[in-house]
């Protein structure tokens, strides 16, 4: 497996919004005047503030389960079952798997490498992409609120599970069509 | 609330750390150091991000939003909330960024919802940039597809419960 590549603090995605958040502030002082653009820069600054404590604490812990629970652990968790228990543990897998895209997809294509279905791989990654409670803390939070997230994550809970399942039936389907043929 | 979930997380953070310096103190640094590089990487984007989202929803349509994405839009709202998410490039904060100042502009929950789970579920460059080169591309598009009834179905739950 790769070591991940070195992310920099400022790549081409954080230059596409803070472009956008320099012309939009330019925009708000030269159209609405000194006073509205301090009010909404104070109350943003404000919140960020607030939010600092729980990114480090978000930080920490996905530093503290990347090393508690190696990779190699969730592999033969995932690897090792099938049927719905096989989906459902990679569900849980993928939900508290700390990490970044350039850790997960080659995790999920270790999986499927180590004899995992194409649904618990599914699952894996949906259940990441969704209820990863990291990404959550680190980068939902701060923008929505604790309310709002903790419903998302509410509703996004069993829909790993129904997607696994879905692209387990249609995978065997898809095969069971590519072997008749 | 806020105090209680900073509580919440501060004592998993001591868990977990003292469970890890139990294990290994060297392990427990590289740990820490870890941690503190992420947090460094992430502090300028989620400034930017969060200062930003306020500048640009005040420059939403704010008619518009209501309009086009508002909470009373219902389904169509929701499938056009899902292909702007799908739409908009990958990258962790420019979603929510945009997500954020649409929901400060009147945009409804449930709308929101779809457009940020579209966005972390479909955003092609996150896809082509890192899922496919990871694993094989037939169980990735294979992702894509089940992955599409998603962002309506949270949606749809988060109209019938009603909240957030």
């Amino acid at each position: 497996m790769s070591k991940p590549r070195r992310r920099r603090a400022f790549d081409w995605s954080a230059a596409v919004i803070a472009t956008l958040a320099i012309t939009s502030a330019a925009i708000v002082f030269i159209r609405d005047g000194q006073a509205r653009f301090l009010a909404i820069l104070f109350d943003d600054v404000g919140l960020f503030g607030t939010m600092l404590p729980k990114v480090l604490a978000g930080c920490l812990i996905g530093a503290f389960v990347t090393l508690l629970l190696p990779r190699e652990t969730i592999a033969r968790w995932v690897g090792a079952e099938s049927g719905l228990a096989g989906i459902l543990l990679a569900t849980v897998a993928g939900a508290i798997m700390p990490g970044g895209p350039f850790t997960i997809y080659p995790l999920a294509g270790a999986l499927l490498a180590a004899g995992a279905d194409a649904g618990a791989a599914c699952a894996f990654v949906i259940a990441w992409t969704l209820i990863g409670y990291t990404r959550a803390i680190v980068w939902e939070l701060p923008f929505f609120g604790l309310d709002f997230v903790t419903w998302r994550i509410i509703f996004c809970l069993p829909l790993p599970v129904l997607a696994g399942l879905a692209a387990r039936v249609i995978w065997k389907f898809m095969h069971r069509k590519a072997g008749a043929a | 609330m806020n105090l209680i979930i900073d509580i919440a997380l501060w004592s998993i953070v001591l868990a977990l750390g003292a469970a890890l310096i139990l294990r290994s103190n060297s392990l427990f640094i590289d740990s820490l150091r870890l941690a503190w590089r992420e947090f460094l990487m992430l502090l300028p984007r989620i400034a930017i991000g969060m200062v930003g989202s306020g500048f640009i929803a005040e420059l939403l349509p704010s008619k518009l939003i209501p309009a086009w994405l508002g909470a009373d839009t219902g389904t169509a709202g929701l499938a056009l909330a899902t292909v702007l998410g799908a739409l908009t490039p990958g990258g962790p904060v420019v979603g929510f960024s945009i997500a954020a100042a649409a929901l400060k502009s009147g945009a409804g929950a449930p709308q929101i919802i779809a457009y940020t789970i579209a966005w972390a579920l479909f955003a092609l460059p996150r896809m082509l940039a890192f899922e496919i080169p990871a694993m094989p591309a037939r169980v990735v598009w294979l992702r894509a597809a089940v992955s599409l009834p998603l962002p309506f179905i949270a949606a749809w739950a988060a109209m019938i419960v009603g909240k957030p």
